[in-house]
């Protein structure tokens, strides 16, 4: 397979520029929340923060969003293999 | 048109000096990938650990959670995000050809690699005095729970320390094949994949952080 004919992306400058920004402030929004006290709210929102961050990071940082298809694929799968793994180890727990 | 040439390509003439290098980017990174998504799995059972633990020690893991030090965490996230910028916008330069840029932005990327680990020294230096370490006189007056907390976060931290260490001689490897010409605009598979690393790095510690700082 010729790697000429598939060209690579090229991400601007002005891009990571953005997503850099944007992970900064998503950090900001962490710990200023924090301060604030949700009770058990503080923990969904702390793990939707770092969500979106690392959702951010993965698209544009390591290209998944330009990449062939089959990387995000993958990742989904191992996304969803760990979830089951988290699942039936909280269930365990849960039930005893 | 031989049996020989068209089992070798489909153009017509192959130049003298052609080499056929074996190159195939995107495989090699698939191969990165796999490789990343046990590194996943890897720091996924110990947030699994964790998880389980703090449910079991809400207040243990609030106590011990209250004791570290926020700012340094907070500006080495700060670090570790600006440095995986750097990473990514050294890959967009290598490609606009601009090889003096990419260097730079890559040993920018290693200075960042260092300031967190100072700043990590620091902080444990700190622990350390105070005696708050597996087997320390500090840790071992902690009741059960907290004590848990401290062994998660010396192992998870110290774990992620070792990945900030190696991401960071990669980045040192890749810089100098850039600078000898082995990475270039058309050619950067080990950069990418270097890249890919550190971003890993900067992806746990986006869980880290909020998980181990910010329980409050």
């Amino acid at each position: 397979m010729s790697t000429e004919n598939h060209s690579h992306h090229i991400v601007s400058f002005a891009t990571q520029l953005k997503v850099w920004i944007a992970l900064l402030l998503l950090t900001w929004v962490t710990v200023t929340v924090a301060y604030f006290n949700f009770g058990n709210m503080g923990i969904v929102v702390a793990l939707g923060v770092a969500l979106v961050k690392s959702t951010i990071v993965l698209t544009y940082f390591m290209h998944l969003k330009f990449d062939s298809k089959i990387l995000t694929a993958f990742l989904v799968l191992v996304i969803v293999i760990f979830g089951v793994f988290i699942g039936l180890t909280f269930f365990d727990y849960a039930l005893r | 048109m031989n049996i020989m040439s068209s089992s070798i390509s489909n153009s017509d003439t192959i130049a003298a000096h052609y080499v056929d290098e074996h190159r195939d980017d995107e495989a090699s990174k698939l191969g990165m990938w796999l490789f990343l998504f046990t590194e996943l799995i890897l720091f996924g059972g110990l947030f699994l650990v964790y998880s389980i633990y703090r449910m079991m020690n809400p207040e243990a893991f609030a106590a011990g959670s209250f004791h570290l030090n926020v700012s340094i965490g907070a500006i080495n996230t700060v670090v570790l995000i600006t440095s995986s910028a750097t990473v990514a916008l050294s890959i967009s330069a290598l490609q606009f050809k601009k090889k003096r840029l990419t260097i730079n932005l890559l040993l920018v990327t290693i200075l960042f690699a260092f300031i967190f680990m100072v700043n990590k020294y620091f902080e444990w230096g700190h622990k350390f005095e105070l005696g708050l370490f597996p087997g320390g006189d500090a840790f071992n007056a902690l009741e059960g729970g907290e004590r848990l907390f401290y062994v998660l976060y010396y192992f998870m931290t110290g774990l992620h320390g070792l990945h900030v260490i190696i991401g960071a001689a990669l980045i040192a490897w890749v810089a100098w094949e850039v600078k000898v010409g082995k990475q270039t605009h058309d050619n950067f598979a080990f950069l990418e994949n270097a890249g890919l690393y550190w971003h890993l790095v900067d992806l746990i510690w986006i869980f880290l952080f909020p998980l181990m700082y910010l329980i409050n």
